[in-house]
């Protein structure tokens, strides 16, 4: 029989711990580790760094290249004016980005239905889904953005903006629709089967048990349907609407320079990296508070 | 695999915090080869803790743990390495819903070992026909029974024939028909020569089937000694309260 610890230093809750030379010694080690691994790092990352910036100098037509697509007077000047233009793809993005999961969940919610009744609704979510889904986004919007306004229907808007933002949700509710629906089922049954027995109704058990977890697996494959729907917010400058991508496009028409675009592309990555490390925060973040620990 | 009295597994002044709490305290243990050591003390002791620091899926804080006179808690130690001599069974069996019986047991065998696939679905289905399974090889785990699942999860512990098995309080999700079952095979196990530690709330099974009982209660091992010691007179106050406890509860 062994005691390995004496009675007093329990029953006060005091902890007389001091780390032992083993411990010391194998953290030591784990810093030398990873100071090393940054050092690695690091190192790797300027050598292809110079690589690729050696091999891009060093091309043939560089000088050229760099006029055309790397002028800093043309970047200064469309710069201004493409932010201006982004002013309303960030305007689309959140409006379209609302209507878009708000459709979605329904028609996702319309699909997952059981019961004779609902056929009808499940039929029409299916037939919907599979026809936006398949529809070429350019067809659709060259459709709703000029077609609408040849009907000359009384009170109908003409305004090509909020036309090609309605294209930009028809298509992609159909895209959000699918990723919410591979969420619900992804949901073990067990789930909904330990819900309806506590009682909670079909829908109760689906709003308050299902679709947190569903959405929560969601969330990149949904992030990645947002990144997307922002890029493709450019397109309604085919109805007109100057947005960044268009604003580039009349300084580049002027000016047979194609910095303006370098310009305009730079500006929708900056917006997405944001959102990107804010979702992968907030996931991040949901997960240690429902862990177990480990690090396996 | 040496017969000598070496133990398998030997852990000197483990020490686990969580944060502010400390959940396992100066732990020392030492299993001999071909023994079953068993864990008891109340929820929340540090028994499940203490067999997920064997297997490496908790980094300890201090202290040091040895497999073969190893150091695995070594941080130049391979982890991969480690785990793969040594077989885990679950509480809550987590087998893999997304594959058969068979695909759950063959599968570190063939991906991990590099066992042929054919000899190693033979020997998946002995092990099965050993312990009543014979018949659920193509199941799925979610259409058996939990007594089932916890044998095909023991299963796959053993296909890989491990050198130490860990055994996390495999029956408390089981209904006491169910408990049985699995109790037969971890006895069978006993007498072939596996060398084991399992928590557990088994203290019947625990008296009979252990050779070294450890009495855990907030993360010191209080007492340790054989199920005669522990379950006939224990010296503890501590462990004389508890296992008081179990005896009104008519669980021992």
């Amino acid at each position: 029989m062994t005691l390995t610890k004496d009675e007093t230093g329990q029953e006060s809750g005091g902890d007389s711990y001091t780390p032992s030379q083993r411990r010391i010694e194998r953290e030591a080690f784990k810093r030398a580790r990873s100071r090393r691994a940054t050092a690695i790092a690091a190192v790797s990352t300027l050598v292809t760094a110079v690589v690729l910036y050696l091999v891009v100098v060093n091309a043939p037509g560089w000088p050229r290249t760099k006029e055309t697509f790397f002028n800093g007077q043309y970047a200064r000047e469309a710069f201004p004016k493409v932010l201006e233009g982004l002013w309303l793809n960030v305007r689309l993005l959140f409006v379209c980005g609302a209507a878009v999961l708000v459709l979605g969940m329904l028609i996702a919610i319309a699909r997952t239905l059981r019961g004779p009744v609902f056929f009808p609704l499940r039929f029409l979510a299916a037939a919907y889904t599979d026809f936006f889904r398949g529809l070429p986004l350019i067809i659709n919007l060259m459709i709703v953005v000029l077609g609408v306004p040849a009907l000359r229907l009384q009170g109908v808007t003409v305004d090509p903006v909020w036309l090609g933002g309605t294209a930009l949700t028809l298509t992609y509710s159909a895209y959000v629709a699918e990723v919410f629906r591979a969420g619900i089922e992804s949901v073990h049954p067990s789930q909904r089967a330990a819900a309806r027995s506590l009682g909670l109704s079909n829908r109760q058990a689906l709003r308050y048990v299902v679709l947190p977890q569903a959405v929560r697996r969601q969330v990149p494959p949904l992030l990645n349907d947002l990144v997307s729907l922002q890029k493709d917010t450019g397109l309604v400058s085919i109805g007109g609407a100057i947005d960044a991508v268009r604003a580039a496009d009349i300084i580049v028409g002027r000016s047979l320079n194609y910095t303006p675009y370098i310009v305009a592309g730079l500006v929708f990555v900056a917006l997405t990296i944001p959102m990107t490390r804010f979702t992968d925060w907030v996931t991040a973040r949901m997960d240690r508070r429902r862990a177990q620990g480990g690090i396996a | 695999m040496s017969d000598t009295d070496a133990p398998v597994l030997r852990m000197e002044s483990v020490r686990k915090t969580f944060g502010d709490s400390v959940v396992l305290r100066d732990v020392d243990l030492e299993v001999a080869p071909h023994t079953v050591t068993a864990l008891i003390g109340a929820s929340g002791s540090g028994k499940s803790t203490l067999l997920r620091c064997a297997n490496l899926l908790e980094e300890i804080d201090d202290g040091a743990i040895w497999l073969d006179g190893e150091e695995i808690t070594d941080p130049r130690a391979d982890q991969d390495a480690v785990r793969r001599r040594i077989g885990v069974v679950f509480q809550a069996y987590n087998l893999f819903p997304h594959m058969t019986v068979l695909e759950n047991i063959t599968l570190a065998p063939r991906r991990v070992h590099g066992v042929a696939r054919a000899e190693a679905e033979q020997h998946a289905r002995e092990l099965l026909e050993r312990l009543g399974l014979g018949g659920k090889a193509d199941e799925y785990p979610d259409r058996l029974s939990g007594g089932q699942q916890q044998r095909v999860a023991i299963v796959r512990a053993l296909a890989v024939r491990p050198r130490l098995l860990l055994l996390d309080e495999i029956t408390a999700a089981l209904d006491p028909e169910l408990v049985g079952e699995v109790l037969n095979v971890v006895r069978d196990l006993k007498g072939e020569g596996m060398t084991m530690v399992l928590a557990t709330h088994e203290m019947g099974f625990a008296r009979e089937v252990a050779d070294q009982v450890c009495f855990l209660d907030s993360g010191v091992v209080h007492e340790r000694g054989t199920a005669e010691q522990i379950f006939g007179e224990p010296q503890q106050e501590r462990t004389q309260r508890f296992l008081g406890r179990i005896v009104e509860a008519g669980r021992l």
